[in-house]
Formats: C-alpha cells, sequence, structure tokens
C-alpha cells in the first residue's frame, strides 16, 4: 500500500481516488465470479446470480445504515431517509451525491444519478447496455438494505438508458 | 456502573441482556420490559415535537425505590436499556451518555461483523467484554 500512504501526505482528495478504486476492481471481480454462465440454458441461471449480488449488497446496505447516521435522530419520515441514501450513503461509498430525486408522493421514488461511478469505466453512450444492469445489481442490494436498516421495507430496481446515467426505483412497501 | 444492560431490537425482543448475577434476574427482565413503554412514549412525543434535532440519548426513563432506568434508541430503532443503582449517586449524566455511546459503537461493530445475522441474540466476545466493563464488579 505504498502508493496509498503517498497520497495520503498529498491531500484529502488524492488518498479518497486511492480508497475509491479498491472497491471499484471488487465491485468487478464480485461481477465477473457470480456471473458465470449457466450451462443449463433458459433456467434461472441468469436470475440466480443476480440475486446473489443483490443479497451482498443488502447485508452490506444494513451493515452500513447502522453506521452512517449521524449521532442525531435524524430519520423521522420516509423522505428523510430518502435524502439520507442519496447525500450521506452516497457520499461514503461513491464519494459524489445522487444528482437527481424525484417522487410521486405515493411511495415511489426515482434517484438519477448522471455518472455513477461503477458505470464510468465501461464507456459512454449505448455501447454494453444489455451489460449493465449486473453492474447495479449490487447497488440495488445496497439501497434496499440501509433502508431495511432505518425501518423501511423496499423493493429496488435499476435501469439504465445512456452509459453512465442509470437509475434507481424505489419503492416503499406499506406494511 | 449499571447492574442491568438490555439491547432491544426495533420489533422489541431482546438482542442481549445481561444483569449482575447475585440478583433475581427475572426483576430486571420485567423492570426492562416495562421500561420499552416509557421509551416508545418518548420516541412518539419527540415525533410530535417540531423539534430540528433528535437526540439518541432518551435520560432518565423512570426511578424506582432502588434504581433508576436510562434509555437511549438508534438511528435503527434499537434500544438500549440500562438500569443503575439508586444509591450510586456519583454516576452523572455525561457518565450515562458515555456509556451508551459505547454501547452503540459497539453495537454497530456487531451489526458490521460478517458472521453476524441482523436479528440474532448477539454472542460477540467483544461486545460481552465491553459490557463487563461497564456493570458492577461482583466478587
Amino acid at each position: 500500500m505504498g502508493s496509498g500512504g503517498v497520497a495520503r501526505e498529498r491531500g484529502g482528495a488524492r488518498r479518497r481516488m486511492a480508497d475509491a478504486v479498491l472497491f471499484e476492481f471488487l465491485h468487478t471481480e464480485m461481477v465477473a465470479e457470480l456471473w458465470a454462465p449457466d450451462p443449463d440454458p433458459g433456467s434461472g441461471g441468469k436470475k440466480k446470480s443476480l440475486s446473489v449480488l443483490e443479497g451482498l449488497g443488502f447485508r452490506v446496505g444494513q451493515a452500513l445504515g447502522e453506521r452512517l447516521p449521524r449521532e442525531t435522530l435524524a430519520v423521522r419520515e420516509e423522505l428523510d431517509a430518502l435524502k439520507f441514501l442519496c447525500k450521506d450513503l452516497w457520499a461514503a461509498t461513491f464519494q459524489k451525491h445522487m444528482d437527481g430525486l424525484r417522487t410521486n408522493h405515493q411511495g415511489t421514488y426515482v434517484l438519477q444519478d448522471n455518472n455513477f461511478p461503477l458505470l464510468i469505466t465501461m464507456g459512454s453512450g449505448s455501447q454494453y447496455l444489455e451489460e449493465a444492469p449486473k453492474f447495479l445489481a449490487f447497488t440495488c442490494g445496497l439501497l434496499c438494505g440501509a433502508l431495511h436498516t432505518l425501518g423501511f421495507q423496499s423493493l429496488v430496481t435499476a435501469s439504465v438508458t445512456s452509459l453512465p446515467a442509470c437509475k434507481f426505483q424505489v419503492v416503499i412497501q406499506k406494511s | 456502573m449499571a447492574v442491568c444492560i438490555a439491547v432491544i431490537a426495533k420489533e422489541n425482543y431482546p438482542l442481549y441482556i445481561r444483569s449482575t448475577p447475585t440478583e433475581n434476574e427475572l426483576k430486571f427482565h420485567y423492570m426492562v420490559h416495562t421500561s420499552l413503554d416509557v421509551v416508545d412514549e418518548k420516541i412518539s412525543a419527540m415525533g410530535k415535537a417540531l423539534v430540528d434535532q433528535r437526540e439518541l440519548y432518551l435520560g432518565l426513563l423512570y426511578p424506582t425505590e432502588d434504581y433508576k432506568v436510562y434509555g437511549y434508541v438508534t438511528n435503527s430503532k434499537v434500544k438500549f436499556v440500562m438500569v443503575v443503582d439508586s444509591s450510586n449517586t456519583a454516576l452523572r449524566d455525561n457518565e450515562i451518555r458515555s456509556m451508551f455511546r459505547k454501547l452503540h459503537n459497539s453495537y454497530t461493530d456487531v451489526m458490521c461483523n460478517p458472521f453476524y445475522n441482523p436479528g440474532d441474540r448477539i454472542q460477540s466476545r467483544a461486545f460481552e467484554n465491553m459490557v463487563t466493563s461497564m456493570m458492577i464488579q461482583v466478587c
């Protein structure tokens, strides 16, 4: 970790770049590993590995949801939880804020990120569009897990129309 | 120094409860159980008040003849309840707050432990040691 140490001396921003890329590499390998082509065509092979990635993200999200909120009781209602996701969670994981948050005020939220760090390395535009969803599965689980710790059951799906921008749709389930 | 420390999940079942062994444990379990009502009251009262900042530390929940019960709630609605001896007047609010902060940090560490399933009873030795350091030393 020699280069990491030198970066730390130079300044806070450099240090964060070195830390961030470790997670990106790990994530890329996770997707490559869990996305083994299924020998049985047409079965639930593809879906199975996506749900494993989502499960991983869920557990990480649960832990982050416990560790990240500050001392004060910040989450009073749904919108506070979503704001926490867009600001604190996104800043801690991807070193940036979410670019847009829209809601229909009935439990559905659309989180828009115009420059998603895990997709930037894949190129921009419509190339690799079919490959993009599996790189978003972990992050969907992350959002779901963090919301679960804060007390909200949710369903999170992701969609990409043009790399590296993507949208996460969060539907809060009323119990 | 506490005589009983409990961690209650958001569904109101205990994740961890420990009391000094010489006393009747059931008495403390019952005390913690009744204090949950007071905790819920305080949480809903905070929700209605138009305060910008809400504290995690709930303060003294209720005093009895021999004991005082303090409460703390986290952002994930996990509650910590601590019972201290009333005769121990040296224990100040700040000390109770710092004990709760230590509890919260340890609980967060337990949550981040990959071998821990959220919702299970806490069996981490590190957590046990931290709680031991906060409880009255008997024998």
